[in-house]
């Protein structure tokens, strides 16, 4: 029975554990892009000052050689999501794994290859986090950020890290970059957010502009939500109980500043960022004598990381970026018998330090033909309070070739990363062999009429992810004999983009791809002697057929009245074939829907908009027996919200209603974790 | 314009009315027909699977001798007025005065229904209880949840007593840590206790209560990490150690009639069901030093205090349990009954095996199967 509560620990590190953003943007940034796109947006009645002149983003869907999915400027603030992790749902291919509340974990899975699968990068340089490998998106704001994209592969600029090349997909996260109006030298923005959950979130905006090349910005936010809601479960002539969620309280803040600077060819960006909460944990929703017992367990996090970025064009030929991280993530679990007398007395402290340095070398050697080289180095280390822990460090060291060919109508680029990771531990032989990966990617795209904006595209990947710190060493569950956990990915899909006049569609665009990927050495937990006392092995195998399309339109009914759509759609076929022998062999793996899609519809009206988000997913199984024990029916939400901008004594301001999942439907994304029913939210933000 | 609206309310109305089902029907039992039937006076048994935490399955089959068939999951289409269902991760099960005892781990109660119809009774809300056993009217189950003192990790369990006319908890006697199977011999209770919770500092006692005073009368050092406890015909109390899952291994003790350790068998032993003069062992031992599980079977003489075999299923079908988990044999018939947990996530299933170790059949139960109460007394509505 030892290691029972160990192992709910893991299971919440896995879940829950530290996140932790960052910073630094890149020339091709899609901050960069939606800025260049609003410029073209036609003006509304009320002049949008520079503050908020990164409004509008479209999805650049044709012109990335690799499925991505984008969300950005108001489309993304419309959305009347808490979190990064919430409007991530909207994208096709995605699962995202939610713990339900403001302070819940959530964790994204791309195409069914697992939360460890995915890079998340803040303003282009990685979140790490060797400890679980998965990070809690739940945690970040939409406050500050302008863009969220998803990739599947890599992105297909290949002037990139050798990170960026690491991941079977990756999220981008992407900050405002201060922008100033001639003449002004400061911006200042104040938004207070309230609403369901007593949910109070302030937060504020300071730009500077120190000279021509360099700009500051200063960002803070803080939150607390009580995390309370109720919730239904019932059964068709049988019980029906409402209860209300406890202890899901959740208080945090945000720190954020950053330096931003221009030089001949070239820029660079420093930034700082603080990030500390205090949560609780609700637990599992499961049968109990009502009243008697509340879980009290909490968690303390922080995370700290200081980054930067430098980027110069040296010559026609030659091109450098430099990046460069610090991170320091501290977690404190407590379990106290006295609070709660079911549990058992846990109070453990993990840190986790991370140092990262890259080089991306970009070499033109002739207008079509480009080389890149990069190189990064990454140091981790974990530090905990737990028994016979062996105080792991790892050494990892990444080297990427690729290289792109323009040769029109077809683009190629392919590129090869080695991954040599070494690690050190106390005792010495604790600690795990080196490992040494070499891992390919191919990308093809055909655009057969020049004329036409239809692009067909192609793509290979081969890519592992580490077994996590966690995986190898967590004292009594970890096993330092893990292989890495392979992925391989096979797509084929295209774009079609096209703009009109005249009529009220105004521009279509559509992407559909079809994909096959494998998952090996799947590293699954397995118990040993009884249910409490688990550790880490390389089992699974699963193979994932989908499809995923997406469809974007924006319409002009009248001169005033404009609509943006947005809808997607994902079929997938994940199956489990790891035992031959079980009876549940080739069974759909857990938490996938066969079907589900989104749908945003987003009218305005000279300074009103109205947003209407609608999810569906449907039916899937908790495990990979699809038994009626383990259905879980389809659940959808419709969301809604309605902004207007205004002025107030001659100061820009926003003020919106949200209403989300309209219908109050009660369902849960994973087993005994209620999700909230009707809830609401009010903002207000001026620009000062 | 006017079409464009169309297309956008048609879109709404699409959007609105995406059908999903209302609440939840109540799934009920899957009947397998396993053997053709059999009178005598065990009329079948219950079967508790524990599932995993936090999944809320913790779920009741039975094997009905009557009919050859065997019904899993049967709770919820009994009870289905009960919130929830059974609970989370079921612990043990035992059946007195024609009740059945469910022990719910993870949910902190025992779900007390009757016998014949496996129907809800009633519940007793114990904290982190884990096991129970009967005498003369009252019901003594073990808990780790004893009272927190000054250091929270120095947590002792405890053994409380229930009158199982009322269900009301009527006494507790604290005990050693993280106490597991109880059995009680010559009106005294014997606990024991594992710690293990308090690694690397297991506890290695079992406790002794006088069931006239309800006192802990003494502790007896047996041991590390503690788990299973019984009695055999000769008086003798079997008692099970976990050891430490690196050097120290798995073990069986022997407690004789004078409360001293008279034997250590140095057989490891992850379960143990004794039956006239055989004790059925299997062992499912893990060792972080090679980072795998070493699965023995072994029957051990009573009398005699030896093995006598180094395996009781004897046709091969060992090699298809991938982890051993319940074990019970049928006290009048003698048939072997073991679980395979599987990879503890899926259903696991049940094997039947004659006495001389051939399996009979094999049916799939719920999520790790664990814990059997064989009655003499048939479920009715079947």
């Amino acid at each position: 029975m030892n290691t029972s509560k160990h192992f709910q620990l893991v299971v919440l590190l896995l879940a829950f554990s530290a996140a932790r953003p960052l910073f630094a943007q890149s020339a091709v940034d899609p901050a960069r892009r939606a800025a260049d796109s609003a410029k073209r947006r036609p003006t509304d009645s009320i002049k949008i000052k520079s503050l908020d002149s990164v409004v509008v983003a479209r999805d650049r869907l044709s012109k990335e050689i690799v499925p991505v999915q984008t969300l950005a400027g108001v489309e993304l603030q419309r959305l009347g999501t808490h979190s990064v992790a919430d409007a991530i749902r909207y994208f096709s291919g995605v699962q995202v794994k939610d713990y339900g509340g403001v302070g819940g974990l959530k964790t994204i899975n791309i195409r069914s290859l697992g939360s460890q699968h995915v890079g998340v990068f803040y303003d282009g340089i990685e979140l790490g986090n060797a400890q679980n490998g998965t990070i809690d998106l739940g945690r970040f704001s939409l406050d500050n950020m302008v863009s969220i994209s998803l990739y599947n592969g890599q992105k297909s600029a290949i002037f990139q890290s050798a990170k960026d090349f690491a991941s079977a997909g990756a999220i981008y996260m992407t900050t405002r970059t201060p922008e100033f109006q001639p003449e002004i030298k400061n911006n200042l923005k104040a938004t207070v957010k309230t609403g369901s959950f007593g949910t109070i979130n302030p937060s504020f905006l300071w730009e500077h502009r120190l000279s021509d090349k360099i700009k500051s910005s200063f960002n803070a936010e803080y939150l607390y939500s009580n995390g309370r809601y109720k919730f239904t479960y019932a059964k068709k002539d049988g019980y029906d109980t409402t209860e209300t969620r406890k202890n899901g309280d959740v208080r945090s803040i945000r720190l954020e500043s950053g330096l931003y600077g221009k030089i001949k060819d070239g820029d660079w960006k420093v930034k700082a960022y603080f990030y500390s909460s205090d949560r609780g944990y609700p637990g599992a929703a499961v049968r109990e004598t009502p009243g008697v017992f509340t879980h009290q367990d909490r968690q303390w996090d922080d995370n700290f990381f200081l980054q930067s970025s430098f980027t110069k064009n040296f010559s026609a030929h030659y091109s450098l970026r430099l990046n460069a991280k610090y991170a320091y993530d501290y977690l404190h679990y407590l379990s106290d018998p006295r609070l709660d007398i079911t549990t058992i007395y846990v109070n453990n402290h993990y840190r986790q330090q991370e140092a990262y340095v890259s080089a991306a070398n970009l070499f033109t050697i002739l207008p079509f033909w480009s080389v890149n080289v990069s190189t990064d180095f990454l140091f981790n280390t974990l530090n905990a309070d737990l028994v016979n822990f062996v105080y792991p460090r790892r050494y990892t060291e990444l080297a990427a070739v690729a290289t792109s060919l323009d040769l029109s109508p077809v683009k190629i680029q392919g590129s090869l990363l080695g991954t040599f990771v070494h690690e050190t531990a106390t005792p010495a032989n604790s600690a795990a062999p080196n490992k040494q990966e070499y891992t390919p990617s191919v990308i093809v795209n055909y655009k057969p009429w020049e004329k036409q904006n239809i692009n067909f595209r192609a793509f290979y990947k081969r890519i592992f992810r580490m077994p996590t710190l966690n995986d190898l060493y967590y004292t009594f569950i970890g096993n330092k004999l893990l292989k890495p956990e392979y992925t391989t990915q096979y797509d084929a899909g295209g774009t079609y983009g096209h703009n009109l006049s005249g009529g009220h569609l105004r521009r279509i665009e559509f992407q559909a791809d079809a994909y096959f990927n494998q998952v090996k050495n799947k590293i699954i937990a397995m118990p040993t002697s009884n249910q409490f006392l688990w550790t880490m092995v390389n089992l699974g195998y699963v193979e994932i057929r989908g499809l995923d399309v997406a469809v974007q339109s924006n319409w002009q009914l009248a001169k005033t009245i404009n609509v943006n759509t947005r809808l997607s759609y994902t079929y997938q076929k994940a199956q489990d074939f790891t035992d031959k022998t079980s009876s549940y062999y080739g069974g759909q793996i857990a938490y996938v829907p066969w079907h589900s899609g989104s749908a945003i519809i987003n009218p305005s009206w000279k300074s009103w908009s109205l947003n209407y988000s609608f999810i569906y997913t449907g039916k899937r199984y908790t495990t990979s027996a699809n038994i009626p024990e383990n259905y879980f029916k389809p659940w959808y939400t419709h969301d809604l919200s309605l902004s207007k901008e205004l002025k107030i004594a001659k100061k820009q301001a926003r003020i919106s209603a949200e209403v989300n999942n309209v219908l109050n439907q009660q369902y849960e994304v994973v087993q005994s974790y209620p999700m909230p029913g009707t809830n609401v939210k009010f903002i207000f933000n001026v620009t000062l | 314009m006017n079409k464009t609206k169309q297309y956008c309310w048609l879109l709404l109305l699409c959007v609105f009315c995406a059908c999903r089902k209302g609440a939840d029907s109540v799934i009920p039992p899957t009947v397998t027909p396993v053997s053709p039937g059999d009178t005598g006076s065990i009329k079948g048994f219950y079967l508790l699977n524990e599932a995993n935490m936090g999944s809320n399955k913790a779920s009741l089959d039975f094997y009905d001798y009557t009919s050859g068939n065997y019904y899993k999951d049967i709770y919820p289409a009994r009870n289905p007025g009960v919130v929830k269902e059974l609970g989370d991760v079921g612990n043990d099960i035992q059946i007195y005065g024609g009740r059945l005892y469910a022990v719910i781990n993870v949910s902190n109660l025992i779900e007390v229904m009757d016998v014949r119809t496996a129907k809800h009774v009633g519940t007793i809300t114990i904290p982190n209880c884990r096991y129970i056993t009967f005498d003369k009217g009252y019901a003594y189950v073990s808990s780790y949840a004893g009272p927190v003192l000054i250091d929270p990790n120095a947590r002792l369990g405890y053994v409380a007593k229930v009158d199982t006319a009322t269900l009301a908890i009527i006494d507790t006697c604290v005990v050693g840590y993280q106490p597991e199977e109880l059995a009680i011999r010559d009106n005294k209770i014997y606990v024991a206790n594992s710690g293990g919770y308090r690694v690397p500092n297991y506890d290695n006692t079992v406790s002794v209560i006088d069931l006239s005073t309800f006192k802990e009368i003494k502790k007896i050092t047996v041991g590390i990490n503690l788990e299973r406890l019984r009695l055999d015909g000769h008086g003798n109390i079997y008692v099970t150690s976990r050891g430490d899952y690196y050097t120290i291994p798995s073990n069986i003790y022997i407690i004789d009639g004078t409360d001293k350790v008279s034997d250590v068998l140095n057989i490891p032993a992850s379960n143990l069901m004794i039956s006239g003069d055989s004790a059925y062992i299997y062992s499912t031992e893990w060792s972080y030093v090679t980072n795998s599980n070493t699965i023995t079977y072994a029957i051990i003489n009573t009398q005699r205090k030896t093995v006598v075999s180094r395996s009781f299923i004897t046709d091969g079908t060992d090699k298809k349990i991938a982890i051993p988990y319940g074990l019970a044999i049928n006290p009048d018939t003698k048939e072997i009954f073991v679980t395979d947990a599987g990879d503890y996530i899926n259903p696991g299933r049940v094997y039947c095996f004659t006495p001389d170790g051939k399996r009979k059949w094999d049916v799939e139960a719920g999520d790790i199967p664990a814990h059997f109460a064989f009655t003499r007394i048939r479920l009715s509505g079947l």
